[in-house]
């Protein structure tokens, strides 16, 4: 399992990728594996405001449900719609366990003013992570 | 890090990339491609199980029927040869200290035990075996123990085994010999689909599960098995039954011969069954997709607390999302529309008649 050098990392497993003042996250593809398959995604609605470590939605598989906590401080600007199960849509969150990376994203959040995504982890600081926790 | 034990498969599981998880004390396969995938070959043509890290206890000598009786629920003295049947081992309250299968053989007897429960039982045999003339054994660590389930199951034995175990009845058992060793199919399993349970040597373990492979059963791990026992509503223990839970109550008690004579727990049980109050197990299915988990509080209609779910999931067969758990009776008949408070969030959910789920004959 390969970490994409370009992005950054929360120790929840949250990814975050930055372009302008625009962050996009998703769970990286070790957090999918651990979750086994996704079966469910919730997400808090567009418009919400969030700091580092706030709950920003709900993923359930088969075997397990975890919290996704808000890598960044921001807005949420965008959700990936289709991934997503607000009760009356039904959502799938396939694209999670397909490309966690990429087709998986989950929000994109617009950077709060002053905001960085410095106090994140970078590949390699991720990468001893999941290798000190036996991974 | 205490040492989880390992199964002769092991390093096939490890070699064919599956997840490793500890469980009752080994290392098991949670999962090797998906639980969703795997779960529904299982439906739909045949799985594989590693199950040898359930305990495998032998019964010899003239007490061994004595003892079962004295520490089984369900009737040993009427059982054939080569029968199969399952039952409890209760306290003198009645609470569950494990469910069992017991193997009836024309000399003797044996039971499988849940893992995390095999030093538990084997002490509270040597307990009460008294002055009964037992000898008991534990076969464990012996024998590598493979489930094979599904429609296709029947296919996938033909031409095996020494015998034809294609013709063996439900819960019934065969000894018989894999590649000129001995070996035990049983006619059992915990899916909800027709299937066999295999003991052989460990030396024919990995042998026996690569000829499964090869004849088109698909690998299935632990995640797979309890959503597929979940979807057939089949109790798990230290989910649905521990040593609170009595037989009745969890919906138990056509495994419970309270004719049969004495047994330990048998007067508790007795008591159980008039006692109109107490939680009994039932199935709900949940509105949506999202899984309603163990401890996850019930509540009725109007906001009042109903009960707790055991074990829920988002089952892959029937595509719904279903739990078990412990009512009030007054709340416990089907079409009775309740609440699982799922992580802050109330969703509405019904009773429904168990098993969620039964194969067509």
């Amino acid at each position: 399992m390969s970490n994409p050098t370009g992005l950054r990392y929360a120790p929840t497993h949250e990814w975050a990728k930055l372009e302008g003042d625009v962050v996009t996250v998703g769970v990286t593809a070790f957090a999918v594996e651990q979750l086994t398959e996704p079966t469910y995604l919730e997400l808090k609605p567009v418009g919400t405001p969030l700091n580092p470590g706030d709950k920003l939605g709900v993923i359930e598989s088969y075997k397990s449900t975890s919290d996704l906590y808000a890598p960044v401080a921001g807005t949420i600007v965008e959700r990936n719609e289709p991934l997503v199960d607000d009760g009356k849509r039904k959502g799938d969150p396939k694209p999670v366990n397909d490309d966690a990376f990429g087709a998986g994203w989950m929000v994109k959040i617009r950077l709060a003013p002053g905001a960085t995504l410095d106090h994140l982890l970078t590949a390699e600081q991720y990468d001893q992570q999941l290798a000190s926790e036996g991974h | 890090m205490s040492a989880n034990r390992r199964t002769p498969l092991y390093q096939w599981h490890v070699d064919h990339k599956a997840r490793m998880v500890p469980f009752g004390g080994w290392e098991m396969p949670v999962q090797y491609t998906g639980i969703g995938p795997e779960h529904k070959a299982v439906r739909s043509a045949a799985g594989l199980f590693d199950i040898s890290h359930m305990a495998r206890v032998s019964f010899g000598g003239p007490g061994a029927l004595a003892l079962l009786e004295k520490v089984f629920t369900n009737s040993v003295a009427t059982m054939k040869d080569g029968q199969v049947r399952y039952g409890l081992v209760c306290k003198d309250d009645g609470g569950i200290l494990d469910d069992v299968l017991v193997y009836k053989w024309p000399y003797g007897f044996a039971a499988v035990i849940n893992a995390s429960n095999r030093e538990k039982i084997l002490a509270w045999l040597d307990a009460h075996r008294g002055g009964l003339d037992v000898q008991i054994q534990d076969q464990t660590f012996d024998t590598t123990m493979i489930a094979v389930q599904g429609p296709k199951s029947v296919d996938l034995v033909a031409g095996l085994f020494a015998a034809d175990v294609s013709g063996l009845k439900y819960y019934y058992a065969a000894p018989t010999r894999y590649k000129d060793k001995g070996c035990v199919v049983s006619r059992t399993g915990y899916t909800g689909e027709d299937g066999f349970e295999v003991m052989v040597p460990n030396a024919l373990g990995v042998t026996l599960w690569d000829e499964f492979v090869a004849r088109g059963a698909v690998p299935c791990g632990l995640g797979a098995r309890d959503t597929l026992r979940l979807e057939a509503a089949m109790p798990l223990y230290g989910h649905e039954l521990n040593e609170q839970t009595d037989p009745i109550h969890a919906g138990l008690g056509w495994a419970v011969k309270l004719d049969k004579g004495a047994f330990i727990g048998r007067d508790a049980i007795q008591a159980a069954t008039a006692d109109t109050q107490k939680p009994v197990r039932i199935g709900l299915e949940i509105d949506g997709k999202r899984a309603a988990r163990e401890g996850c509080a019930i509540t009725d209609a109007d906001g009042a607390p109903g009960g707790t779910v055991t074990s829920g999931s988002l089952c892959p067969w029937l595509d719904k999302s279903l739990a078990m758990g412990y009512v009030a009776p007054r709340v416990a008949a089907p079409g009775t529309a309740l609440d699982v408070d799922v992580r802050g969030t109330k969703l509405p959910a019904t009773v429904v008649p168990l098993p969620f789920y039964k194969r067509k004959k």
